[in-house]
């Protein structure tokens, strides 16, 4: 075989270098979404990469519920000050003393799509034009249908039936005044990717994908930790179980799974043969067959 | 598993739900156990709601909402599965005349393309529309799928039959590489597990196919271009002096102390340094992304192409291409569009349209030459400023653009330039 080849993740990392240089090149006040969870660290690393010897000319965007593990936001600014990069955060919080949401009621009640008026009203006050996010086509079946550059309107709307034709590597990131893009430079990694490539990279990630000891209690057929916001039902019982988290999201609504994978090397040995996908845990996603979709039309991440 | 060795392979799959196109994707992620269990309760789940009796693996493939509840594809969606050999991206398009540009747009990335035939019908005008954009496109590798061998009896007379139709008006088609397989989505016959029924089938299933087939000599290893994204400049301690000229190789193949002309200025230098991130490498060849550094001080910027002095692009403000149009509103004539062109962008009108192709038989159009959606032929295009391109059969990156309607922003057409 020829030597002038490269393997799925040489290519798939050239190719995200390559859509966050387009990004850089084609909009003005482009911002890293960052969650604390390990897309978006991989997004950030990505940018680091491609950029270099340059820092990164992006700033990293947290949308705060407020629920937050306290492990990620410890996590965050540590890679604020690392990165030496610019902070923007979007309060949930003062959305809601605003006025401009809501708090949900009801047993399930989280502040998952409130996040999206905070998103969209941190967007705009900071005059953003393009959002880069860790999403990734594999993770759900909305999300498989998203461009590299992705349109929103000025509504900050997802129009998944109009989209723009993303053919080659041309994108296309024009936009009028008041809309702005959504960019996906992970899109056609896998969760097994991601985890390859943290390890081969040596990737430093939050505490709370390894296994560790946790108060959780069982709802929904997942593991939901246990914090100040948890209002326990009839019938459930606190219990300390050793769990990992897949996805990290929101306190309230991340599920972990048992397992006793402490290191990268057998976090990537679990996932391979897992028989569940990593949003199975998320009970944001298990409203609706189609809560993903509705939720990115109205500007989801 | 070596997966530091594994290359990645995307695929199209053009068709209908009538092709069984769904339920191969569904039987290629089902046996190749590369769907979850999670995911295989929501679609029991929709195929009970149905009235499906046991799993339709159709559904697999459905995304957005409309697309559930009626049972169609409306765009490209985009699947991956891995197995030992290989990780592979599908672009899942609807084969349907009117989604034309969807198949277009999936084929653009493609290294294979998988058509389906239905074994009952042989060769349809979906077939001829499908194997017209695969060849358009230049997909280095096809695969025709004779589907359905369970309801013809699992007949070799009937499968030679649709492969001398196939052979007959492909003819007319410049295809590199050609494939035959008679399969079963439906069974699985010949799709991960050679096929019991099918004893005179010699060759090998499509899964290991795919895992097999040779990509690696389908990259342009002669004409050396880097299309310029961006210009690093640091300027900050150790660094001071760095100018990094960033893109992504095109094509060929770039070494330090090569010698460079950049485009369109026409000014020569030799190469200092390629960096990959943060280690300097020997060599960069597609589709890496790297930064090259220059041994002259010159003025570079995004929309230039690096390009190795004694092997050229054409530099031209005329182009002749093959066009797609994308948008629900038709070409203006003589209308400015913007056109994007690797990393360069300029302004550019359609001078003139040569002809149209009816993508059903082949045969030119003369006599109607207004771009509406869907449409295919050949044009003549004007740039405000020189492009600096190849063709398209020898450099799918420097050969390929779109334009823009500045009213709406909206990409409305892709071409290939010849």
């Amino acid at each position: 075989m020829s030597k002038y080849y490269l393997n799925y993740l040489d290519e798939l990392e050239a190719e995200a270098i390559y859509i966050l240089r387009e990004v850089y090149a084609q909009f003005q006040n482009p911002v890293i979404l960052f969650s604390g969870g390990k897309d978006s660290i991989l997004v950030t690393h990505l940018a680091k990469k491609a950029f270099y010897p340059s820092k990164i000319p992006f700033a990293l965007m947290h949308v705060d519920t407020g629920h937050n593990f306290p492990e990620t936001i410890a996590f965050r600014d540590k890679l604020i000050e690392d990165l030496d990069a610019r902070l923007i955060v979007g309060s949930v919080q003062e959305s809601i003393d605003k006025g401009r949401v809501a708090e949900e009621k009801g047993k399930n009640a989280t502040r998952n799509a409130l996040q999206i008026t905070t998103l969209l009203d941190a967007i705009e006050d900071n005059k953003v034009d393009c959002a880069i996010g860790g999403g990734r086509r594999d993770e759900e079946k909305a999300r498989a249908k998203e461009r590299f550059f992705s349109h929103r309107d000025d509504f900050g709307q997802w129009d998944p039936k109009n989209q723009r034709p993303e053919l080659w590597n041309i994108l296309n990131g024009k936009y009028f005044e008041g809309e702005h893009f959504r960019a996906f430079p992970i899109s056609n990694w896998t969760e097994m990717d991601v985890w390859n490539y943290i390890q081969r990279e040596n990737i430093q990630i939050p505490s709370l994908y390894f296994a560790h000891e946790r108060e959780v209690v069982k709802r929904q057929g997942s593991w939901i930790p246990n914090s100040e916001y948890l209002k326990l039902e009839e019938n459930e019982e606190i219990v300390t179980k050793k769990i990992r988290f897949r996805t990290l999201g929101d306190i309230t609504i991340t599920g972990g799974i048992e397992s006793e994978a402490d290191t990268v090397e057998k976090i990537a040995k679990e996932v391979a043969a897992m028989r569940e996908t990593e949003r199975g845990n998320r009970s944001d996603d298990k409203r609706s067959e189609t809560a993903m979709e509705d939720r990115k039309k109205e500007g989801y991440f | 598993m070596h997966i530091d060795k594994n290359q990645l392979l995307r695929f199209t799959t053009a068709g209908s739900v009538d092709d069984g196109k769904s339920t191969l994707i569904g039987r290629l992620l089902f046996d190749s156990k590369s769907i979850f269990e999670d995911q295989m309760k929501a679609v029991e789940n929709s195929s009970k709601k149905k009235g499906h009796e046991g799993v339709d693996l159709a559904m697999f493939t459905d995304g957005l909402r409309d697309e559930r509840e009626q049972g169609i594809t409306i765009d490209v969606a985009y699947r991956y599965f891995t197995t030992p050999k290989r990780k592979f991206i599908i672009a899942d398009t609807p084969g349907h005349i009117q989604y034309t540009r969807n198949m277009v747009t999936g084929a653009s990335t493609a290294n294979a393309a998988i058509i389906l035939i239905d074994a009952r019908h042989g060769v349809i005008e979906q077939t001829k529309r499908h194997a017209f954009i695969a060849s358009l496109l230049q997909i280095p590798h096809i695969i025709v799928c004779i589907n359905k061998m369970d309801l013809v009896e699992h007949s070799e007379e009937t499968y030679n039959k649709i492969v001398s139709q196939f052979e007959e008006f492909s003819s007319k088609l410049i295809i590199k590489d050609i494939r035959y397989i008679p399969i079963s989505a439906l069974y699985g016959d010949n799709v991960v597990n050679r096929s019991k029924n099918m004893d005179w089938y010699q060759g090998s299933p499509l899964l290991h196919e795919l895992e097999t087939i040779h990509i690696g000599s389908d990259i342009n290893k002669i004409d050396a271009r880097l299309p310029v994204q961006t210009v690093l400049r640091p300027q900050r301690e150790g660094f001071i002096d760095y100018r990094g000229y960033a893109g992504r190789v095109s094509s060929g193949i770039f070494r330090p102390g090569d010698q460079i002309t950049v485009l369109p200025s026409g000014f020569t230098s030799t190469i200092k340094s390629i960096n990959l991130h943060e280690k300097e490498v020997e060599e960069a060849f597609a589709p890496m992304s790297v930064a090259v550094t220059l041994e002259d001080d010159i003025d570079i910027s995004r929309g230039d192409m690096i390009v190795k002095t004694n092997n050229q692009p054409q530099t031209s403000q005329d182009i002749d291409a093959m066009i797609c149009w994308l948008n629900t509103d038709p070409a203006r004539p003589r209308a400015k569009y913007t056109i994007m062109h690797t990393s360069n962008e300029q302004k550019a009108l359609i001078k003139e349209v040569l002809y149209k192709i009816d993508i059903n038989t082949y045969d030119r159009i003369t006599d109607d030459k207004d771009f509406k959606m869907n449409d295919i032929g050949r044009v003549k295009i004007r740039t405000t400023k020189p492009l600096m391109a190849d063709e398209y059969r020898d450099n799918r990156d420097t050969g390929s653009f779109v334009l823009i309607d500045d009213n709406t922003n909206e990409t409305v057409a892709a071409g290939m330039i010849i």
